[in-house]
């Protein structure tokens, strides 16, 4: 097992009492990378900071923050800094925590972040059931009001930045940048096209808008007091620092963990004792989906791969928003796949047909087959319709939809399906006998009509 | 490109834009610059198929079914075509088995939850998901789950009705309420595989547009109650027509089946409608095929009608008229209405009432207008010129919402999405006020001074109209900015039937006075008002833009006669009429007992006229006191020429025959003419067509034959530019179809029985020439009414749904009309005492009425805001014409 002696960076105040107060993070360090870079520092040398930490988005996509800020056109105004606080993926648990426990450090990696980008406004979007964080948060706000560390010249400085905070309804699609965006200009939240309303160029307001997770904000304070380069000094060659995994399912201890990014291994996360502690009752592993409900599923031969970013991608899955959820060997794996399926159905915005249509209708061929009313036709069927969501069902997916959530349905079928057709067959064998079995007169006891 | 005059940005591009080069299923294609793919390929004849996406909005890439490969020089990716701008080099396949296969994968799941009733469905014939399923759709269905189910339709509003069954959630009516009426009302509700189109509870779909999300929903999701289940697409036959409901003149298809027109829709031109109708206009055909429509010419017994032959009716007709001209000459002749006839009868009777009759006591309009002089003398600007972007429009008008609803669309658009400046000269805000630059509320009839004090400042000492003087600083360096730059455009428009137009147009003169070089959109509300002012049926006018005194030599030429001086008005016929001196009234679908403004004078007037003559398509208040009423054939059952507020003339298309014996406005007055003992000389609207354009300076060049061309498949706007005569003409053309000069007019009316008016007539060098057009000339500036600090001054506008024939003889409409209250500003509430909701007695020196008084701070103190003709309170019984303004007096009972 290899745990790193590596420092824990955003988690480092969780098990402080009162964490979440001015007075406590001013007592820990807080906000004095602030100080630094409004006293000597330009935006260009903070955000060099980050482009030299090598910062990856911890929203899921992965990109570097770093490279993502110089995206702005260079020119127009206003800017803006949206902070994705949605956090609504089944496993991922991180960013609630971030905010309920160190709401500051996050509010300084915000003031930080807009410094560099030259943001005139910054949007603090919290998921709509987190009703602590946002608590937590508003209050922290109010507190660095009060102190100066937010409004008009900050610290005595020339930069001025207001911070305000919104919450979601309870849709996991605001997640999607783009639909965070329209959320917060008060409409549905549906995904924007891209092209051609990159937030970057044309987000909140169409002003160039920068979107940032809340893990990834909350990594900047310690990168500006520390170096960018300190930062990159951890982890492997492509993913540096530290990051966070939530660890769920049927693991003993599950729980959020920063680990030194890249070098920690599926193994050690899930089986460590200071981490998962490995499988309840001591069962056999059956698979874990190591980064978010839309991320293909991994299985033992997957286990010793280093929580590194490309190697993942490479191994035809990711690590998405850090949520590995383990599932022992007595899971049934379409009622898994399902479960999956279901969240994205239900999540659908609806804007575009194959994922509205598409996602609903794959969740109820898997309902029917797991309910014992399965076709023999039925497995081609679900690969076909999931064919015209993603087509070609390869990993990284394509898609016909607008946004990534149509395909990420697809993902966890395409597993199951892959992996343990066997356990369909099964169950669409069981109701081939129950049809032999019931009286030869009546047609396909399908629920419902037949189109 | 048929509009009038050189753009001012005409020079401004050197550089030639070369367009970009794609390559379109192995063709290479030039794409214009920012064009989409979808409209690049369907221009260049390849069709991809689509649900949401529509030209005339923006487009939401949401319903996929458009996708097709695309290839940006990083490999072939699915891409939504109605979203991507064609770039250089871009290789597109529509037809490629992965474009194929992600197109038909759409289809099928936008299918699945369809009803697929095609056969019962309204939109079964013009729906391109079973167009496109008949195409290559796989026959049978995989889906075996339950389908969605959804209570059938429910009536989202009075006259639209929704099935969410059948929607395919493609965002083309939310997006259309939305961006394009402004009335967001519905909407998508809940999520994901429950999403659905509705409204709110209790917030019904009341858009005056909501007709076009039914003729834009690609499926059969949206019906209107006035056609849905009554025929199929394939049982309909179409012509191609322009709506004459309102003077926007929006371009429609009249569809019928057996005889029966059952709907009309929007026909996409880019000057003016882009495809949208108002749901006044569309849904008023069902008047046409109403039972009360008049079928047989009546002839008044005692206290009735009764039916009479045609023979008959003309016969009386015509011995009316014989009889006026007997008793006292041509005087004794008046003519009102006109604006519901084509530009062909509108020639017609202009030449029976001034050229046979002889009385220039003629007018198509009902005391609401501007001066025909404005009208047809001011500068001319197009809808275009006016909503081109980056411009900017002083208004002075009527709220066009409630008076031309499409043109409150294009400037709506013009505003909202192509950042036009609005600068609002108006007594009570409109429709356009909340996306106004500056609004300039002014004191009913004061407009004049607010808008001198706009060009010039304020007067030492004065008030500007009660207009706030820093909004007019706001407005004036902004207005003179875009004068400066000749991106101004003036829309003027009455703005109050309860007061004299001429405040307005003293305020279009001093504009035009200070800006010279700026246009003018003057608007006309009513149908063919302005095709109607172009062919002379106003007094002091004759066809073409000229006037009496200076085309009579001109029309001695051709028609018998030619009235000796200016005549009458409207106000002035009635006046005439009240006081004796009219013997015989010629209404031409004019009810001026509803639609006059004021009703004491026109009451006085018909019953003072010794005989009225009403031709007419239903017996409304003033043809049920005609003498003799002849039934005419109604739009869709004539054919001919419309104009609309911007000069364009289009032409109208016959769909179905009139009802019963009902016959063409222009047929009777040949009729007429033949039984006075002429000859209009005329036996077609061809030939009155080609009289009028030889005759009418501003027709000149504007033949039958440009009319019918592909070049005016848009309408053209009269007159033609000077220089640009048109394409297949003789060159000599107007002199050549001068007939032999007429020394002595009174000869001429005879020896003009030949056939001259074939416009084949030599030319003759010392006849007269074509007479110049009319130019609008500023009158002396008016002194502003003088205030009474004890009453209140009314404006008294119209709303979209009133007493309106047509309106009123729509089913579907007739029930819309709101009805009248009557606002006040709460500091003038306090003031009187009243009550919020209070029914009083209002009264003004001409009347008295009962309306219900409420509060409303966006009226002005002082002023007091009605609707009028709405069929609850006549509020036409305050108003006097013959008076600037009208002011009025709150009876509270007590001490006021
Ligand atoms: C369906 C969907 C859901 C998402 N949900 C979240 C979320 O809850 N939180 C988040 O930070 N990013 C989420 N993302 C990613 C964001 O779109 C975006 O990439 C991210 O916020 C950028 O921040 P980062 O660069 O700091 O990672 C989601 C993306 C998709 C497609
Ligand atoms: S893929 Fe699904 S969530 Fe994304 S835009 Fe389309 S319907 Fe909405
Ligand atoms: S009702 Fe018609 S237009 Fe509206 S979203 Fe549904 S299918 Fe589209
Ligand atoms: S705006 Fe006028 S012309 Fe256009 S449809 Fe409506 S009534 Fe007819
Ligand atoms: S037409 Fe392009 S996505 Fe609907």
């Amino acid at each position: 097992m290899t745990i790193t002696d590596a420092p824990k960076i955003i988690t480092r105040r969780f098990d402080t009492p009162d964490s979440h107060t001015i007075t406590r993070y001013e007592e820990t360090g807080g906000y004095q990378a602030l100080r630094t870079a409004l006293g000597s520092m330009s935006p260009a040398q903070v955000a060099a900071q980050v482009k030299d930490a090598s910062l990856l988005g911890r929203g899921g996509a992965g990109f570097p923050a770093g490279v993502k800020w110089g995206f702005c056109p260079p020119g127009v105004w206003p800017r803006y800094l949206v902070v994705n606080g949605d956090e609504s993926e089944p496993g991922t648990y991180k960013d609630r925590l971030l905010m309920e426990r160190d709401p500051h450090q996050l509010i300084e990696g915000v003031l930080l972040a807009s410094y560099a980008i030259g943001a005139a406004q910054a949007f603090i979007y919290i998921r709509g059931e987190m009703a602590l964080a946002q608590e937590r948060v508003a209050k922290a706000l109010n507190e660095a009001y009060a102190k100066g560390y937010i409004g008009k010249n900050i610290l005595g400085s020339d930069y001025s930045i207001d911070v305000v905070m919104a919450w979601g309804a309870g849709a996991y699609i605001v997640g999607e940048e783009t639909a965070l965006i329209e959320s917060l200009e008060g409409n549905r939240g549906m995904p924007r096209l891209k092209p051609p309303f990159f937030p970057a160029a044309k987000g909140l307001y169409m002003q160039p808008t920068v979107v940032n997770n809340v893990e990834t904000l909350s990594n900047i304070p310690w990168i500006v007091s520390n170096g960018g380069e300190t930062f990159a000094e951890l982890g492997a060659e492509g993913s540096k620092g530290t990051r966070i995994f939530a660890v769920s399912g049927h693991v003993k201890n599950p729980g959020v963990f920063e680990v030194e990014y890249g070098v920690t291994t599926f193994r050690d996360i899930i089986y460590a004792p200071v981490y998962g502690g490995g499988i309840r009752s001591d069962r056999a592993l059956k698979c874990f989906i190591p980064g978010g409900a839309s991320a293909p599923w991994f299985y033992e031969e997957h286990l010793d791969l280093p929580l590194e970013k490309a190697t993942v991608d490479k191994a035809g899955s990711m690590l998405g928003s850090g949520a590995i959820v383990v599932m022992d060997d007595t899971t049934d794996a379409v009622a898994a796949c399902l479960s999956v399926v279901k969240f994205f159905s239900h999540e659908s915005c609806g804007k575009c047909t194959p994922c509205r249509e598409g996602t609903n209708w794959l969740e109820k061929i898997l309902r029917r087959i797991l309910d014992g009313y399965g076709r023999p036709s039925d497995l081609d069927l679900l690969m076909d319709v999931a064919d015209n969501i993603s087509p070609g069902i390869a990993w990284p997916p394509k898609q016909t939809t607008i946004c990534p959530l149509g395909p990420s349905a697809v993902s966890p079928l395409a597993s199951a399906l892959g992996r343990f057709r066997p356990e369909f067959e099964a169950h669409i064998a069981r109701a081939a006998r129950a049809e032999a079995a019931s009286a030869p007169a009546q047609a396909v006891g399908l629920p419902g009509g037949v189109a | 490109m048929t509009d009038t005059a050189a753009t001012p940005d005409a020079e401004v591009e050197p550089e030639v834009v070369p367009g970009v080069p794609v390559t379109i299923d192995g063709r290479e294609i030039i794409a214009d610059e920012g064009e989409l793919i979808i409209d690049a390929a369907e221009r260049h004849g390849i069709y991809i198929p689509r649900f949401c996406y529509h030209p005339r909005m923006t487009p939401v890439g949401m319903c996929r079914m458009c996708i097709c490969e695309v290839d940006t020089g990083r490999g072939p990716a699915l891409q939504p075509t109605c979203m991507l701008e064609c770039t250089p080099g871009m290789v597109v396949e529509t037809a490629s088995p992965v474009t194929t296969k992600a197109q038909e994968g759409v289809l099928e799941l936008l299918l699945i939850n369809h009803p697929l009733d095609c056969r019962v469905c309204a939109k079964g014939g013009e729906s391109p998901p079973l167009d496109q399923t008949v195409a290559n759709g796989p026959g049978e269905s995989r889906f075996v789950e339950e389908k969605r189910h959804k209570a059938k339709p429910i009536p989202i509003s009075d006259i639209v009705l929704l099935d969410r069954e059948r929607c395919i959630l493609c965002d083309r009516c939310t997006r259309f309420a939305k961006e394009v009426a402004g009335d967001p009302l519905i909407h998508f509700i809940n999520r994901g595989n429950d999403t659905e189109v509705n409204t709110f509870p209790d917030d019904p779909f009341a858009s005056y547009f909501s007709g076009n999300t039914v003729q834009i929903c690609p499926v059969g999701a949206l019906t209107s109650a006035t056609y849905r289940f009554r025929a199929r697409p394939w049982d309909l036959e179409a012509v191609e027509s322009t709506c004459q409901t309102c003077a926007v003149g929006c371009r429609m298809a009249i569809e019928s089946s057996r005889n029966e027109v059952l709907r009309y829709q929007g026909v996409d031109i880019d000057p003016v409608n882009w495809g949208w109708l108002c749901d006044k206009g569309r849904f008023n055909f069902e008047a046409l095929g109403s039972e009360h429509r008049l079928r047989e010419p009546l002839i008044k017994q005692g206290d009735a009608h009764r039916q009479a032959r045609w023979a008959e009716a003309l016969g009386e007709a015509a011995a009316a008229l014989q009889a006026a001209l007997d008793a006292g000459g041509p005087e004794r002749i008046g003519v009102i209405g006109g604006a519901r006839l084509t530009n062909e009868a509108a020639y017609a009777w202009a030449k029976l009432a001034k050229g046979v009759l002889g009385t220039d006591n003629v007018d198509c309009r009902l005391g609401d207008s501007l001066p025909a002089e404005a009208v047809l003398g001011l500068p001319q600007a197009t809808i275009d010129d006016a909503c081109r972007p980056g411009g900017t429009v002083l208004y002075l008008g009527p709220d066009p919402k409630e008076a031309l609803p499409v043109l409150y669309l294009r400037l709506r658009h013009a505003l909202v999405h192509d950042g036009i400046g609005l600068v609002e000269v108006t007594p009570v805000r409109t429709s356009l006020s909340d996306h106004a630059a500056v609004v300039l509320q002014h004191r009913p009839g004061e407009v004049h001074t607010a808008v001198r004090a706009l060009l010039h400042g304020i007067p030492q000492g004065q008030d500007a109209g009660g207009v706030d003087p820093d909004a007019l600083d706001a407005a004036r360096a902004r207005v003179a900015a875009a004068a400066e730059a000749g991106t101004l455009t003036v829309v003027v428009g009455t703005q109050s039937v309860a007061e004299s137009p001429q405040w307005v147009t003293d305020a279009a003169a001093a504009l035009a006075e200070a800006y010279p070089q700026v246009r003018f959109l003057p608007l006309v509300r009513r149908g063919n008002e302005r095709g109607a002012l172009e062919m002379g049926l106003a007094p002091g006018l004759l066809p073409g833009r000229t006037t009496l005194a200076d085309g009579a030599a001109w029309y001695r030429t051709t028609w018998p006669t030619v009235p000796g001086a200016a005549g009458l008005d409207t106000a002035g016929i009635l006046t005439a009429a009240a006081a004796g001196q009219i013997d015989t009234l010629v209404l031409l679908g004019a009810d001026p007992l509803t639609d006059f403004p004021d009703r004491d004078l026109a009451t006085r007037g018909l019953d003072g006229a010794r005989r009225i003559i009403a031709l007419d398509i239903f017996l409304n208040p003033s043809v049920l006191q005609a003498d003799v009423v002849l039934p005419v054939a109604a739009f869709g059952e004539v054919e001919g020429s419309t104009t609309n507020l911007e000069g364009r003339i289009s032409l109208l298309n016959q769909k179905v025959t009139p009802p019963g014996t009902a016959r063409s406005d222009w047929e009777i007055a040949a009729e007429l003419a033949r039984r006075l003992g002429s000859d209009l000389q005329v036996a077609s609207t061809d030939d009155l067509w080609n009289e009028a354009v030889a005759m009418a300076p501003s027709l000149d060049g504007i033949t039958l034959e440009l009319l019918l061309s592909p070049d005016a498949s848009d309408g053209v706007v009269a007159p033609l530019p000077a220089e640009a005569t048109p394409v297949p003409d003789e060159p000599a053309d107007d002199a050549a179809d001068a007939p032999v000069a007429a020394t002595e007019p009174d000869e001429d009316a005879d020896a003009d029985s030949d056939e001259d008016a074939e416009a084949d007539g030599d030319s003759e060098p010392t006849g007269p020439s074509t007479p110049p057009m009319v130019a609008f000339s500023a009158a002396q500036p008016l002194d502003p009414p003088a205030l009474d600090a004890y009453a209140l001054r009314l404006v008294a506008t119209r709303k979209l749904y009133d007493l309106g024939t047509l309106t009123q003889a729509s089913p579907s409409l007739a029930g819309l009309t709101p009805g009248t209250v009557l606002r006040v500003n709460p500091y003038d509430f306090d003031r009187l005492g009243v009550v919020e909701g209070q029914t009083l007695r209002v009264k003004s020196p001409r009347g008295g009425v009962e309306v219900e008084i409420v509060t409303d701070a966006t009226v002005l103190r002082g002023t007091a805001a009605v609707h009028t003709n709405q069929p609850d309170v006549a509020v036409n019984r305050l108003i006097d014409a013959t008076q600037p303004v009208t002011d009025i007096r709150i009876e509270t009972g007590g001490a006021a």
